[in-house]
């Protein structure tokens, strides 16, 4: 079974942003996205901390944290690029003005639901950040993550046990192993990475697949 | 003649009582008042409820204050950080309250006290932990959770300029939470980087009218540190 490597799975999301999207891409494999959108294709990149038309990573030396993205990693400015507000940049999620979030996840359940703020376990220091606005608010949510954890548990699941970021927000998972879709009759596969058959994939995964 | 600027962050804040709630702007180290901080923490008031992003980084601002043992209740949406070590030891150790809020409903409950809202029906966080004894409706087939406005005694924001009546304007993402909490407090006070003479800021431009804010200090410019990611010094 070939999985598909990180920016292999980066490269599969940037095919669904279409030009013209309002994107927020997530911290971690999300923001590989970003290096996998081809340069002709226009996109508004939005982060939560109040600005859109966000660029690459600016060159060393030229680092100014004053500009920095939801990771707290310094960013670049493109023309037209603009700043605004904290209760701003939430409404823009709430209000249903972004198109796509890509977001991390521990657990996806079979209608969507979403786990990726809070292991649950008693000593973590919980943090949520703006995870369960950006999970609820933005038009399409797409799930970034490895199929199963590290120790091969399946991360698809019929319901999640993992305290929940948000409800029925998921709408298209990207695995290293497929692309699925959370419909209303399921779970639906897209498409598989190379050698992956639908019995292996659904071996892992513990939500009924669709072919 | 209507004069904001104060002489310094001590002379700006040697009136925050014991118990008070103070916002604190910033997101990361972006639009952290840090020389405000410090001046808050030599002021001495104790049994603060501090609403912030986040918890701190390192060992100054925010996070030297709760590290001082002045902190009873942190509001907050990110605690936790690769360096927020003094957060973590307090917390764990039961000493600090913590209210955890999603952070679009810790900015529109911040902007809501603001703008003289009472509560208001969010999406955000429905069905979750952090919705737990909360009012709830379904509205239009979809559901939502009842949140209250959060006030507070001081907000301490950073700016890039202001003028004597207290109209801001900030420095790219440094502006984050400092417009709404200039607005939710009785007291703001801005720092700034430069004051300038009234009616040179363009008004077209001006983010917060000055009304929002009270007391206006200048700080000298400084780069702003990396801070809240694991390569952070």
């Amino acid at each position: 079974m070939n999985k598909w490597t990180k920016d292999q799975m980066a490269a599969r999301v940037a095919k669904d942003i279409a030009e013209g999207a309002v994107v927020n891409l997530g911290i971690g494999m999300p923001t590989l996205v970003a290096n996998h959108l081809p340069a002709d294709r226009e996109v508004m990149m939005h982060s939560e901390n109040g600005v859109i038309g966000m660029g690459p990573a600016p060159r060393e030396g030229e680092e100014d944290y004053d500009l920095i993205n939801a990771g707290k990693q310094p960013v670049t400015l493109l023309p037209g690029g603009v700043f605004f507000h904290h209760a701003d940049s939430f409404a823009m999620m709430r209000g249903g003005h972004l198109d796509v979030c890509v977001l991390g996840a521990f657990q996806v359940s079979a209608t969507g639901d979403l786990a990726n703020w809070h292991t649950g376990a008693a000593d973590a220091i919980p943090a949520v950040g703006g995870a369960m606005d950006l999970a609820t608010g933005a038009k399409r949510t797409f799930v970034m993550m490895e199929h199963t954890t590290k120790s091969g548990e399946p991360k698809i699941v019929e319901r999640c046990s993992y305290p929940l970021t948000g409800i029925a927000c998921v709408s298209r998972i990207y695995t290293d192993l497929a692309v699925l879709d959370i419909t209303p009759q399921g779970v639906q596969v897209v498409e598989m990475a190379p050698g992956v058959s639908f019995e292996a994939l659904q071996s892992v995964t513990a939500a009924q697949l669709m072919g | 003649m209507i004069d904001k600027i104060v002489s310094s962050p001590a002379a700006a804040l040697a009136d925050v009582a014991d118990g008070a709630t103070v916002m604190i702007g910033g997101f990361g180290t972006a639009g952290l008042p840090n020389e405000l901080t410090d001046a808050l923490i030599a002021q001495g008031a104790k049994d603060l409820t501090i609403v912030n992003n986040n918890a701190g980084n390192g060992d100054t601002g925010l996070a030297a204050l709760i590290a001082a043992g002045r902190v009873r209740k942190i509001i907050c949406s990110f605690p936790r950080q690769a360096d927020s070590w003094h957060f973590d030891r307090a917390y764990r150790a039961g000493t600090l309250e913590l209210e955890l809020v999603p952070q679009g409903n810790l900015a529109e409950r911040i902007r809501a006290a603001g703008a003289g809202i009472g509560g208001f029906f969010t999406p955000t966080g429905y069905g979750t932990d952090l919705a737990k004894g909360k009012e709830t409706r379904m509205i239009d087939g979809r559901g939502y959770v009842l949140e209250s406005p959060i006030h507070a005694d001081f907000a301490l924001i950073k700016a890039e300029r202001g003028d004597r009546w207290g109209n801001l304007v900030y420095r790219m993402t440094a502006r984050n939470f400092g417009p709404i909490m200039a607005m939710a407090a009785k007291v703001t006070v801005a720092s700034v980087h430069e004051v300038v003479e009234l009616g040179s800021l363009d008004p077209e431009a001006v983010v917060t009218p000055g009304l929002f804010v009270q007391r206006v200090v200048k700080v000298a410019r400084s780069k702003t540190a990396a801070g809240g990611f694991k390569n952070a010094a």
